[in-house]
């Protein structure tokens, strides 16, 4: 195991649902991340999956520092950004970057190119401004645009090389782990190819750690070292890429990987899909005991009486399901 | 006969920037109950080509510059707004891909559910209600009598779909228009759509176009793909051929993009360069700029769709050739 760079500690973000107009009172609490323990080495791609709502994005909010933290603890390179001040939070966030999903709304549509990627530079007091435009130069390169765009506005590109700038935005300060939140899913599966090639690049010749977001699980298993699976704030599978989805030991993510269509028409039709009933439960009102129980085809009356804690299955592979024996 | 005939559809958007060729020579049929793929990266043509059928081209700047498209002896590019009118909803319905933006907010979920059984067939309102209704429970709502006077606010994205498809269906459409039906949903809830589609298409015996990007999903559903690139069609074949042996090498290399079929760790293939503007496409074969099996005179000449197989029709001077 190579050294630890992010440690997510028993992580929970609640947030509080108001009514009332005048006389606004709290009526609920949607617990949006719910005692999530995860963690990243250097260099490792950890990708992470589940349905809209689940809780993802709101986990990489909470990783960022973006929306407070109801408990738990966010160890970056062995300081906890939940107690720290606004200035030490400030100084280790260097480190920590974000690439968000849609490239038409995460570049100010009024700053240049360099601007973009000068400002980070600049606000970081990494080199001089005489020194920004040869930085923003190579930052272009490494991500395989040329530098003479460094004049452009983002609308001069596609979707594809605006992905590129937020990467290179990412990778101005050199963090030692980024943050990418479904990266690809508004690119088309050309373009899409092109970017997980870069990103699988950068991370092994810069060393960097990924937390790579999708809801795609074929990309992520492409990506990924190790794969979490969530569901309802919760890690309810976690493991090698390649044996949590080849091998899936959770009946929530045997169902995701069922419902991922094959591009082989054979193979597609013939198989045995597990079709999941209804939707995912409100995060405002979830079941009691496993939050998956009112969906899963194997659920028995002890799924109901307490919430499945991460068990391991193998020495690198966990999964919060009681029954996952029987189940075979 | 074929219940859909397209001829030579040309659909160009005229714009300040100059003229938008996004549907550029398109043909095609299909059969009675026939499901075919469309496939094609963004800004191929394919959404174009579906809303050109229906009229739903904004004109301006859009304008249909050529084409015919015969459905059942009606060419639904010539007709009057009457009898377009008369098809549109009842005999072909269209689903939407936004199923978020694609209701109305204002409206009760019965209300427009209803609505094209109003207009479309004498019927009175409570029995077009329990019409609905019945519909409703087909697509899988639960619960459905409780919730077919609700708003579309309360339901969920894969709830909302499913209300789409049934609006869809309610006037039992001899073909079905499905423009990205999945692409917003998640995974676990685009299998329900899919099955769903699937099981209505088998009792119901619609044809059904089914417009994606995603190869996957044409896999499981259609018998026939049609592959679209700048405008054009440059490869079809029922669905088996497509996936075991595509010709064009654009298919081709679409397949080699795609990372559940690529060894882990391996780079993915990747297709250089950026689609044409299709307001100044290039001359001869568009894919060429990108494609790795260029050769002298495919940008010189344009190449047609010709038959390359018993069911495989590829635009493509070098496979046309035998040299790929």
């Amino acid at each position: 195991m190579p050294e630890t760079i992010l440690q997510l500690q028993d992580v929970r973000t609640h947030f509080a649902v108001e009514s009332g107009f005048l006389l606004r009172r709290q009526t609920g609490t949607v617990k949006a991340v719910d005692g999530v323990t995860l963690a990243i080495g250097a260099g490792e791609v950890v990708g992470l999956v589940g349905e809209s709502g689940c809780g993802k994005s709101t986990l990489a909010r909470t990783i960022m520092q973006l929306v407070p933290t109801t408990g738990g603890a966010v160890v970056l390179e062995g300081r906890n950004l939940t107690t720290g001040t606004t200035a030490e939070v400030k100084a280790v966030r260097r480190d920590l970057q974000m690439v968000f999903q849609d490239p038409f709304a995460s570049l100010n549509p009024r700053m240049t190119v360099f601007a973009t990627l000068a400002e980070p530079l600049l606000v970081h007091r990494v080199v001089p401004a005489a020194q920004a435009r040869a930085r923003v130069g190579q930052l272009l390169e490494r991500v395989g645009l040329s530098a003479r765009y460094m004049d452009k506005y983002p609308h001069e590109f596609s979707g594809g090389q605006r992905q590129r700038i937020a990467i290179a935005r990412a990778l101005a300060l050199e963090p030692k782990l980024i943050i990418a939140d479904e990266p690809v899913s508004a690119l088309d599966v050309s373009i899409q190819a092109q970017i997980l090639n870069l990103l699988s690049q950068l991370c092994r010749e810069m060393n960097l750690a990924l937390l790579f977001i999708a809801h795609d699980l074929s990309v992520v298993k492409h990506i990924s070292d190790r794969v979490a699976v969530m569901y309802l704030g919760r890690i309810v599978e976690l493991g090698p890429a390649v044996e949590v989805i080849e091998r899936p030991r959770h009946p929530y993510t045997r169902a995701l990987v069922s419902a991922i269509p094959i591009p082989d028409p054979d193979r597609e039709r013939s198989r045995q899909r597990v079709v999941l009933p209804g939707d995912p439960p409100s995060p405002l009102n979830p079941p009691a005991g496993c939050a998956f129980h009112p969906r899963c085809p194997h659920a028995q009356d002890r799924c109901r009486a307490g919430v499945p804690p991460l068990t391991p299955v193998d020495a690198t592979h966990e999964a919060a399901c009681v029954r996952w024996q029987e189940i075979g | 006969m074929p219940l859909l005939e397209v001829t030579d559809l040309r659909t160009y958007f005229h714009t300040r920037r100059g003229v938008y060729r996004a549907v550029d020579g398109v043909s095609f049929s299909l059969e009675k109950g026939e499901t075919l793929g469309l496939v094609g990266e963004s800004g191929s043509g394919k959404s174009v080509t579906c809303y050109s059928l229906l009229g739903l081209i904004p004109s301006p700047p859009g304008r249909i510059e050529s084409g015919r498209a015969r459905f059942d002896g009606t060419d639904l590019l010539h007709c009057s707004p009457a009898e377009l009118r008369a098809i549109r909803g009842r005999r072909i319905s269209m689903i939407f891909q936004d199923p978020m933006t694609s209701l109305n907010p204002y409206l009760r979920v019965s209300e427009q559910l209803i609505e094209p059984l109003l207009i479309h067939e004498k019927i009175a309102k409570a029995d077009a209600l329990a019409r609905g209704l019945a519909m409703l429970e087909a697509v899988g709502i639960n619960d459905a009598a409780a919730r077919i006077h609700g708003y579309p606010h309360e339901f969920s994205g894969g709830m909302r779909q499913r209300v789409m498809i049934a609006m869809a269906l309610i006037t039992r459409p001899e073909l079905l228009i499905a423009d990205e039906p999945t692409t917003a949903l998640d995974v676990t809830v685009q299998a329900q759509i899919l099955e769903l589609i699937r099981r209505l298409q088998r009792e119901m015996g619609m044809a059904v176009i089914f417009v994606t990007h995603d190869l996957g999903v044409v896999s499981g559903l259609c018998d026939r793909v049609q592959v679209m690139y700048a405008g054009r069609i440059v490869e079809t074949a029922d669905t088996r051929t497509l996936f075991k042996a595509p010709r064009h090498p654009y298919s081709r290399a679409l397949q080699c993009s795609i990372p559940s079929l690529q060894p882990k760790g391996r780079e993915l293939y990747t297709i250089p360069g950026l689609p044409p503007d299709l307001s100044k496409p290039p001359a001869g074969c568009a894919f060429a700029p990108r494609c790795d099996q260029v050769a002298e005179g495919c940008q010189q000449r344009d190449p047609r769709l010709q038959a390359v197989g018993a069911s495989q029709a590829t635009a493509c001077l070098r496979v046309q050739a035998g040299e790929l």
